[in-house]
């Protein structure tokens, strides 16, 4: 791996600069480190900063462009009359992508020398034969002209590695030079040394900033392809859901947000009495031995994965549901239900709901129940005339938290609520979600060019910009609710 | 005593005793232990869910860690398994599973005729069924293993069919056999005889942590190895990168940032962020990770990545509240001494602050270890049986990962994945419990007041 | 005994409304009230006075049984109200808080209207058989605290809108609206400016006329401002209990005389 040898190198570059640097500082100062503006471990650091630094942020940014921007010259260079169109070109692109690194293989393998690699261009049959000998196999005849483009490729390839390591070298070697020079008594190594730890804790920051603004590009293009090959207006007031495999796609959203709202509305009906009556009875009633044991036990169900909770549905409550209710009603004969993924959802949230209520009417002031109890009021009558009419903001917003967990969530409602999409009242039937179909179109093989793919990032845009408004509302109303009290 | 009434006392209340509750007192009293008895039932609800939880997963999921095995002298002869006599492992890997299946049927056939079972309506076609396919691939594995052993009789232990295995655990009845196309009643019966004369065992089953996933028809021998060697490796991507960017962020955001917009929208940002559904995590990494970066579908490095950026918010939640919690007169005691700002954290704040960061960082890194929807976007749900290298390059072979593994197997059509997905959850709530307790015990240990 | 010195002790003979006798309270293990007698009277502003941390204010809320609300707290000994012992199982603290009312040392109103404050323990206590009889009681209660001409116009108001002196005076409204024989306050002006201090003093000259009022203070001045009866605790210990003109002219222990003189506290 050359790549990892030009890391090492730098990293070995850089340790060799921590003792070089600190060696100078101190022989500047006569030995003395008291001399010094700042202790000599300091001086080291500085030199490692210096030379790793730069060298390791081109190697990051390089990682991250080169395959782009070789990709798009090799790309632009494969004539018209070979990829008449964008999907075409897509596919000979990986076609070039497999035949380069087929040939670097053979001739890491010793399969091939490295000048039989550049030469093969002559015979194609050859190439073909040779990459199937090493379990590389190519689907469709190589046209010359793709063969041309992956010996490009791969020069381009070669030519980058080259410049990428002579110019991190030179980085850190002038990074290391720099540091060295300006080792002596008076430099102030370590507010330098600071203000590159301080940098590093800005990067890191804002990563945070990187992800969210992450999330919206990777979703914001392709859906705006996706709007580009199917009507706006008919995903988003369409009346029916059903992906065709070549075309003629009914792709409307309502089905399935009305399926969303349906499991979260009735998981919301179960967690939120629940979590609410528990954390009060916990708060103001329990004693203290059945607190001890009975918050812990709820708070389990939040650490359980929801994937538990799935199977759980899948299993047991929906053939349950359906054995015990649905049949015998009459209501239908599917174990997987609106009414299957909405309370096994509803128990994944007792806990989320709780621990936020108990968090909330733990804020209320002790004064104001005090109040209430002085002038004669039972404890359930200052609960529900004073403590939650004065914690409803703060019950807002975790009601709103928990429905923007129950629309987000993915694993209970693809394992336990079916995958037909209907709009439908009867809460015993199947029904789909937003987030079951982005797992339905995004998993097995994907097209990237089709409608029926790409409406997975609309779809996954839409369940975004519902439960950030939510997020965002709810912790406003939160935020502003406990200020109240501060 | 008291002269009430004549203090120009409205008469709505009368000033009565204490000692005896007036009627609308009893009611209020009433109305006060129906309150309370909705709080009981709302606890006693949450627990009795969780009870039933456990129950149901632990019920349906212990057996798998248990296996049927049929132990059965199988002949190895030469003619077939080495055609060319050489006891040469290259030239015998030519022999295919094939070749070797008619060896387990004959062993089984040999068996039940020595013991003179007899079993009407029993097909020669029920033998093949009875043993796992998987039995015929452990034979080869083995005999190219130990090109010896070719020519004589090997004592073999191989594994029942999923049906049979069924059977010996309960799940598995006549009837249902009955209606079932992949068993017969005679099967059964045989599997009754054979445990009767001693041929038949149940043991621990280690191939189900170890082993690797198997195909669709055989349930009895898939296991969890790659999953769980395919979530080790994220969780060490995932530690690697989100603890020191997360204690790195939440220094900077709790000891230095400047009150300013960028603070607050970062702050803004990272409390979303804990909001946001986990599936979208999974289209940022299809997106970015693999569609633009290039970097490989299935591989444990893209799972690591995503689950990181997951993860992060919750390993800053807890790193602040750990900082916040130490004393500013730390901070005031350092800085009184000479030290800079960046040594007063670094030397003092951040040790100080240690067990709270690492508990949160392993309750993130326990959220992260469940968390399935991401990953089934990135390609992990992809069969894979190939165990990934050792790391570095292994973070970028292919693998499973635990919850992904536990989805697959309910995809799938034979039931006795159930079990086998049940058992994988006990699995992963095994690991998911030894991390919590590690973190209280972190805490309780090394938590210090102030 | 005690019955010849409470003779030598009181002036005009009033009713007796609570008595105590050897009142003991722990928290966990410390022991905060030591063995404390008190006879309080009808019609009369009595006064608990001492350093802070001295078991005053544990000692009031014994009296409405406000200490139950702590679950580490533990009351022994005899209260009585009107001869009746209120730590009788029988009692039920809820019946007993509508007879004997509190008013806290911050102003607490609840986040509703002014109205609904006044009117919450009314309605709880079913003191208003229609709209205009609530109306009725919360006008009176309001003109009791002197508040109603400042908020007779804004009822619907909130009552956390109010200024310090205001909210307090709801809360005494709050407080009086359900008809209480005892009015309990637990330092009912610390957390009030000057003025609004004394306009909650001569609230509680007027409240005299139909309650027992019983206050704890910080302040020396205002005990002598405010009461006819003086208690003075120190370290759990009732040390004294007389005439507020006896205790700070001619106190008879050589602790209150210290406290009085500003020597301890």
């Amino acid at each position: 791996m050359p790549l990892l040898w030009l890391v090492l190198t730098v990293l070995a570059l850089a340790a060799a600069g921590f003792f070089v640097a600190r060696q100078r500082a101190l022989a500047s100062a006569g030995g003395e480190a008291r001399k010094l503006h700042s202790l000599p471990s300091y001086y080291g650091f500085n030199a490692v900063i210096l030379t790793i630094a730069p060298a390791m942020a081109l190697i990051a940014i390089w990682a991250m462009a080169e395959p782009t921007l070789i990709e798009w010259r090799v790309s632009g260079a494969i004539p018209e009359s070979v990829a008449a169109d964008p999907g075409a070109r897509s596919l000979i692109m990986a076609d070039v992508r497999r035949i380069a690194e087929g040939l670097n293989t053979a001739v890491e393998q010793g399969a091939l020398t490295a000048e039989q690699a550049r030469d093969i261009g002559g015979n194609i049959a050859e190439v073909r034969a040779q990459l199937a000998e090493l379990g590389i196999l190519l689907g469709s005849d190589v046209q010359p002209e793709v063969l041309e483009a992956a010996q490009s490729y791969r020069a381009l390839g070669t030519t980058g590695n080259t410049a990428l390591t002579v110019l991190a070298l030179l980085l850190a070697i002038g990074g290391f030079a720099i540091a060295v020079m300006k080792s002596d008594s008076d430099f102030r190594a370590r507010n330098s040394v600071e203000r590159g730890v301080l940098t590093i804790l800005v990067a890191a920051a804002s990563i945070a900033i990187l992800t969210t603004v992450g999330i919206v590009l990777s979703m914001v293009f392709e859906t705006w392809s996706f709007f580009g090959m199917y009507s706006w207006t008919e995903f988003f007031f369409g009346l029916e859901w059903a992906p065709q495999f070549h075309g003629g796609s009914e792709l409307g959203l309502l089905p399935l947000l009305w399926g969303t709202l349906y499991i979260s509305f009735i998981a919301l009906l179960f967690s939120v009495p629940v979590g609410l009556f528990a954390a009060i009875y916990l708060a103001e009633y329990a004693g203290r031995k059945t607190r001890a044991i009975a918050k812990p036990m709820i708070e389990i169900l939040a650490g359980i994965p929801t994937i538990v909770y799935g199977l759980f549905a899948l299993i047991t409550v929906g053939p349950l549901l359906r054995d015990y209710f649905a049949e015998p009603l009459g209501f239908g004969t599917s174990a997987s239900s609106v009414m299957t993924a909405g309370l096994v959802m509803g128990i994944m949230l007792i806990p989320f709901v709780s621990s936020l209520s108990d968090d909330i009417i733990g804020a209320v002031p002790q004064s104001l129940r005090d109040g209430s109890l002085g002038v004669g009021a039972t404890k359930s009558e200052t609960i529900k005339k004073v403590v939650l009419p004065a914690a409803l903001p703060g019950i807002v917003g975790a009601v709103l938290l928990a429905a923007s967990r129950a629309i987000g969530e993915t694993m209970i409602v693809v394992l336990g609520a079916g995958a037909s999409a209907q709009l439908d009242l009867n809460p015993f039937e199947a029904m789909t979600t937003v987030t079951v179909k982005i797992v339905g179109q995004l998993t097995g093989d994907t097209d990237f060019s089709s409608a029926e793919t790409l409406v997975a990032f609309a779809l996954g845009f839409t369940l975004f910009v519902i439960t950030l408004g939510l997020n965002v509302l709810a912790l406003y109303i939160v935020r502003r609710y406990r200020e109240q009290y501060e | 005593m008291t002269d009430a009434q004549a203090d120009g006392r409205p008469e709505g209340r009368p000033a009565n005793s204490i000692l005896t509750p007036t009627r609308r007192m009893k009611r209020r009293k009433a109305a006060e232990k129906r309150f309370k008895l909705y709080g009981m039932i709302a606890v006693t609800v949450g627990i009795l869910a969780l009870v039933f939880l456990l129950t149901s997963i632990l019920g349906r999921g212990l057996s798998a860690f248990e296996q049927t095995m049929v132990e059965i002298p199988v002949e190895l002869p030469a003619e077939t398994l080495d055609p060319e006599g050489n006891r040469d492992p290259a030239e015998m890997q030519r022999v295919t599973t094939f070749s070797y299946a008619p060896l387990v049927a004959d062993a089984l056939a040999d068996v039940i005729a020595a013991e003179a079972i007899e079993i009407e309506g029993l097909e020669p076609s029920d033998l093949g069924g009875f043993i796992s396919q998987e039995a015929a691939a452990q034979l080869r594995n083995f005999v190219l293993a130990n090109p010896e052993a070719v020519g004589t009789t090997l004592e073999a232990e191989l594994l029942a069919g999923g049906r049979i295995d069924g059977y010996m655990k309960g799940r598995v009845t006549m009837e249902t056999a009955a209606l079932d196309s992949n068993v017969s009643v005679e099967q059964l019966r045989l599997a009754d005889a054979l445990e009767e004369a001693g041929y038949l065992k149940t043991s621990f089953n280690w191939d189900f942590i170890t082993a690797p996933d198997a195909s669709d028809q055989r349930p009895e021998a898939a296991g969890l190895g790659v999953a769980i060697l395919g979530s080790f490796y994220m969780m060490i991507v995932v530690l690697v990168l989100a603890l020191p960017i997360g204690v790195a962020a939440s220094i900077y955001l709790e000891e230095f940032a400047p009150k300013n917009r960028l603070t607050d929208i970062i702050e803004v940002n990272i409390s979303n962020l804990a909001a946001v559904p986990s599936i979208v995590f999974g289209i940022l990494g299809l997106a970015i990770f693999i569609n633009f970066m290039g970097l490989p579908q299935s591989a444990p490095i893209v799972g690591g990545l995503v689950l990181t950026l997951m993860t992060l918010p919750t390993i800053i939640i807890a790193t602040r509240a750990a900082l916040k919690a130490v004393p500013p007169s730390i901070r005031d005691a350092a800085l009184g001494v000479g030290a800079s700002k960046m040594q007063s954290v670094f030397h003092h704040v951040l040790p100080l602050a240690m067990p709270g960061i690492l508990t949160g960082t392993i309750i993130g890194l326990a959220q992260a270890l469940g968390e399935t929807a991401p990953l089934l976007l990135i390609g992990m749900v992809a069969f894979v049986r190939e165990y990934p290298d050792a790391p570095p390059e292994g973070f970028f072979d292919p693998a499973s990962a635990l919850p992904v593994q536990v989805y697959n197997w309910t995809q799938r059509a034979d039931p006795a994945f159930v079990e086998r997905a049940s058992g994988a959850i006990i699995v992963l709530l095994v690991f998911l419990v030894l991390m919590n307790t590690v973190a209280v015990i972190l805490r309780r240990r090394l938590e210090r007041r102030w | 005994m005690k019955d010849e010195r409470l003779t030598e002790r009181s002036v005009d003979m009033k009713d007796i409304k609570i008595a105590a006798r050897g009142v003991q309270v722990y928290y966990g293990d410390t022991h905060a009230i030591k063995d404390v007698d008190v006879e309080i009277q009808d019609k009369t502003v009595t006064a608990f006075i001492g350093p802070s941390g001295c078991g005053k204010s544990t000692f009031l809320r014994c009296l409405n049984r406000m200490n139950d609300t702590i679950d580490s707290a533990r009351v022994e000994g005899d209260i009585r109200l009107d001869g009746e012992d209120i730590y009788d199982p029988r009692v039920d603290p809820v019946q007993l808080r509508a007879r004997v009312g509190m008013v806290f040392q911050k102003p607490n109103p609840f986040p509703k209207s002014i109205y609904d404050n006044v009117a919450y323990g009314p309605k709880i206590h079913g003191m208003a058989r229609n709209k205009a009889d609530l109306d009725d009681i919360v006008e009176r209660a309001l003109r009791r605290a002197a508040l109603w001409d400042e908020a007779k116009d804004r009822l619907q108001a909130p009552g956390t809108g109010l200024s310090g002196g205001q909210q307090q005076r709801l809360c005494i409204a709050r407080a009086v609206a359900t008809e209480p024989e005892v009015l309990l306050m637990d330092e009912p002006c610390s957390a009030l400016d000057p003025i609004a201090t004394d306009q909650v003093e001569n609230l509680i000259h007027e409240l005299r006329q139909n309650y027992s009022v019983v206050i704890v203070t910080h302040s020396m001045q205002q005990a002598a401002r405010v009461s006819q009866k003086t208690a003075f605790f120190h370290l759990g210990h009732l040390v004294e209990y007389g005439e507020t003109g006896q205790i700070f002219t001619n106190p008879r222990d050589t602790r209150t005389e210290s406290y009085i003189t500003g020597r301890i506290g």
